[in-house]
């Protein structure tokens, strides 16, 4: 560094005449970014400012910190520093007027360079973590404090939500239910950022978040109703399994179609606005679910309309089989908010003290200062897409393995528990028994219950039932009086 | 229990994986353990493999991207063969850069085919479920089908494909299940195409990716694994817009397309024994459909009857209902009969209730030609 700076004057000068101090940073992005992100060694050499051990985000060259603090340091008495100091800060007022355009959102700096926007930054965004892979607190970490209580439920709500995912899986697979999805390896994304809200807070799931239900109390002979489609399913059997939809918990009804939900959660979030309610909305979505159109209509939705919501994007590297690499490129969710006027973190999903810290400050964020929020949990998707899915056909085993093993979210999470003494090997295996106890007891229930009745298949199409339904739910009792063979004697008419 | 619900449903599944089983041909009607062979229009030309539904739009995208170097296919999850396996050992023979996944947005997939259908090349797009299709209906209705109008002919998308998988396999719910042909048949511009069987659809797809025209394929996906039969080899391709007489008969005209079809086969086996003769038509194109065949069928017969997944209000057989009506007014001895989808969304639990079923036919065959 030193020996370069001896020389930054008349490179800098140099460039900036030539092509530009940016044009070089650009050629530098090239290729860090065609190394898919990885820090280039070039990068410590073009851009000094820039410490390795920085903690916050690096989003040179937009940041105006980072700028000032590298003009600062590096070019105190240089002309082409001042320069540049200006080109690049934001927070600069003095500005010569006739190089600064006034325009809606504030002043325009003009320059001469031709400069282009690199496609990323050199460096991906940090992950912020609490917890590291010995589940001990990292020393420094900026986080919230559980109470044994609160601790001890989620780790106790991770560890149902796994077993429960086993053994209705298995229901599947004898053929019990008719499909299953599970949330294997996402465990400390559902419960922790179930744990960090509010009981208010409403919440517009994708469909692998089952754990915020499990934590608000939804239970597990709910669950199987509606795994089931028996007459206490309240979706009253219309749709496939792990659709599930409490409106006392305020968790509103999932639907297949990806991304859907996210446009509505900012309308949500915009009626407790105009309530003024002490509470947010919190949606999510998958790393595939960000490429639909309804990602970007929420997103800008939400910062135009200043809603208090939470997106909570589980970046689990997998879209089925689409790997993110084929979904989007740049360094992958978090970097979208800024380009929505959205603040934004990634944290570690598999660090359920790091979820819960985050999305507990998001979600104060969204309220007391009405704004939209965007988070990226990292993690990986360790069971197969459904139960039509096999991932061993286009994803290796070792990979699956090492996220199942070495970046278990629920070990972990169980590892911290214990270090203060809230946790033991007696308790794991009573709840476990008694878990498991519960979970072939409801499915049993939710099997011998009855169907829901067949004037389910008619209401709720319209508030009330238009005269083509009348019609045709007459026909059809009419129908199956004359051919009661044809129909499954199991749902009540 | 949810499986059994659907396993019960009017035998239909179960007939179909009576016929998968003994590996007969498609048109072959089985009726509890009893398989009777029903000799198919013409025989076939050169005996080909027995191939499912999904091997045969397989080999049709084969010869597809063997014939036409300036032909793609891509959409969700395709290149490793996708969700239901139609893709399967394209990306390994064509490579990445002709066969890939694209990411999940279905007006990104439908867009950027559109476009690069403008450029003189074969777009063959997936849609994973016909039910995901919705964000891509304004590419579809307001781009693709007005891009050759609008522009006075200067430019084309007619070599984009829309292969989409449609209709009940008896677990799918409101979003796995669904016919929506009939939102497409209402915009000039998109032909509407859906097969019956392994062979049609091999030639229906060549024939409609070679098509100058946006094409929307609907494939039956109850039928990919179900549905067996001889498919020829070659590269070979079956007329759009022509329909064709699957079953000749004198007292009734039964319309329909796509899995449904083999529903009305039973329909009219179990009436053939009351004594009533039935004229089975697979219409294949909805959009544009051809009337001369159907006409011609019910001048003879003098009743219709329409069967379709899809709800009934506002489906494609209010269509060919309407325009049966108006060039057969006098000739017609019973009002045109549908046998459809109720007007709900598509349930789960209620779906041997919803859909229309062979005993639902059978009644609606018996009423129109005793009224
Ligand atoms: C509009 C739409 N298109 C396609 C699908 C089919 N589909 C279901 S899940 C899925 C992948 C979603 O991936 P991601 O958002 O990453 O969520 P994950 O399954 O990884 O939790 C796809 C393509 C769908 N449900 N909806
Ligand atoms: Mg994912």
């Amino acid at each position: 560094m030193p020996v370069w700076f001896t020389k930054s004057r008349t490179i800098t000068h140099h460039l900036n005449r030539k092509v530009g101090f940016m044009g070089i940073i650009h050629q530098n992005f090239w290729i860090s970014s065609s190394s898919s992100m990885q820090p280039s060694s070039l990068s410590s050499i073009f851009i000094p400012g820039i410490d390795e051990d920085h903690s916050t985000p690096h989003i040179f060259p937009f940041n105006s910190s980072i700028i000032s603090r590298f003009s600062l340091q590096r070019f105190k008495s240089t002309k082409a520093a001042s320069q540049l100091a200006q080109l690049y800060s934001t927070d600069d007022d003095d500005h010569d007027n006739s190089q600064v355009l006034d325009f809606p959102g504030g002043k325009v700096t003009y320059i001469s360079e031709m400069r282009f926007l690199s496609e990323s930054n050199v460096k991906r965004i940090p992950c912020y973590r609490v917890l590291d892979d010995n589940g001990e607190i990292i020393i420094g970490s900026d986080y919230e404090q559980l109470s044994e209580e609160i601790a001890v439920k989620m780790y106790s709500n991770m560890v149902t939500l796994q077993m429960m995912d086993t053994i209705f899986y298995e229901a599947q697979r004898q053929g019990r239910i008719s499909f299953y999805l599970t949330s294997t390896g996402e465990e400390a994304i559902n419960i922790a950022s179930a744990a960090a809200l509010s009981a208010d807070d409403i919440i517009l799931p994708q469909y692998r978040e089952p754990g915020i239900l499990l934590w608000r109390g939804f239970t597990i002979q709910e669950f199987a109703n509606q795994c089931f489609g028996n007459k206490d399913d309240y979706g009253k059997g219309r749709q496939m399994p792990i659709h599930y939809g409490s409106k006392k918990h305020n968790f509103v009804t999932i639907s297949s179609p990806i991304a859907t939900q996210l446009p509505q959660a900012v309308g949500i979030a915009y009626s407790l606005k105009m309530d003024k309610k002490d509470a947010c909305v919190v949606t999510y979505t998958g790393d595939g679910g960000t490429s639909e159109g309804d990602f970007h209509a929420a997103l800008n939705f939400a910062a135009v309309t200043e809603a208090p919501v939470v997106f909570i994007c589980r970046n689990n590297g997998w879209a089925i089989s689409t790997h993110i690499s084929e979904q989007f490129r740049s360094d992958g969710i978090v970097v979208r908010g800024r380009a929505y006027g959205i603040r934004s973190i990634r944290v570690d999903g598999n660090d359920a003290l790091a979820v819960y810290s985050a999305i507990h400050a998001a979600r104060k964020m969204a309220i007391s200062e009405q704004r939209p929020v965007l988070v990226e949990a990292l993690s990986y998707r360790v069971g197969h897409h459904s139960t039509s899915d096999d991932s061993t056909k286009y994803r290796p085993v070792d990979e699956i393995d090492y996220w199942k093993v070495e970046r278990n979210p629920v070990n972990r999470f169980r590892k911290w528990v214990e270090r203060y003494g809230w946790w033991s090997e007696e308790e794991e295996s009573e709840l476990r028994g008694s878990i498991k106890k519960q979970l072939l007891q409801a499915i049993q229930v939710a099997e011998k219950t009855e169907k829901p009745p067949l004037k389910n298949l008619f209401s709720d199409v319209y508030d009330i039932p238009p005269p083509n339904l009348r019609e045709q739910e007459k026909e059809l009792r009419e129908t199956i009086n004359r051919h009661p063979q044809d129909y499954p004697s199991d749902i009540p008419q | 229990m949810a499986m059994s619900t659907g396993l019960r449903r009017c035998g239909r599944r179960l007939v179909a994986s009576v016929c998968n089983n003994r590996e007969v041909s498609f048109s072959t009607t089985c009726q509890g353990n009893n398989v009777i062979q029903q000799l198919q229009h013409g025989q076939l030309q050169e005996t080909g493999k027995s191939l499912n539904l999904c091997s045969a739009i397989n080999q049709a995208l084969h010869i597809a991207l063997e014939t036409d170097p300036r032909s793609y296919v891509f959409g969700e999850d395709v290149s490793f063969g996708g969700v239901f396996r139609c893709t399967a050992g394209l990306a390994e023979k064509f490579g990445k850069k002709r066969v890939f996944n694209t990411p999940l947005c279905e007006q990104g997939i439908v867009g950027f085919g559109i476009g690069l259908a403008a450029m003189d090349n074969r777009a063959i797009v997936e849609i994973q479920f016909a039910d995901y299709i919705f964000p891509a209906f304004d590419q579809i209705v307001n781009e693709a089908a007005k891009f050759r109008y609008r522009s006075g002919n200067q430019f084309n998308c007619g070599g984009l494909t829309i292969r989409t998988p449609y209709g009940a396999v008896g677990h799918g719910g409101h979003y796995h299940s669904q016919s929506p042909e009939a939102f497409f048949c209402h915009v000039p511009g998109i032909k509407v195409v859906v097969p019956r069987s392994p062979r049609e659809a091999k030639g229906l797809l060549l024939s409609s990716i070679r098509d100058q025209n946006p094409v929307i394929f609907f494939e039956p996906k109850w039928l990919y694994r179900l549905a067996v039969e001889e498919v020829p080899e070659h590269d070979y391709m079956l007329p759009l817009s022509e329909a064709e007489v699957i079953q000749e008969g004198s007292d009734i005209t039964l319309v329909g397309w796509g899995a449904q079809l083999s529903v009305m086969e039973q329909a009219c086996f179990d009436a053939e024994k009351e004594g009533i003769s039935c004229e089975l038509i697979d219409l294949k194109t909805l959009m544009p459909w051809d009337k001369e065949t159907v006409e011609a069928s019910v001048r003879k017969t003098g009743r219709l009857l329409i069967s379709h997944e899809a709800p009934v209000t506002g489906g494609f057989g209010a269509e060919i209902s309407a325009s049966i009506v108006e060039r057969c007014f006098l000739r017609l001895e019973a009002p045109v009969a549908r046998i459809c989808g109720l007007d709900t969304p598509f349930p789960l639990v209620f779906e041997p209730f919803y859909v229309p079923n062979k005993n639902k036919i059978l009644d609606a065959i018996k009423s129109t030609v005793n009224y």
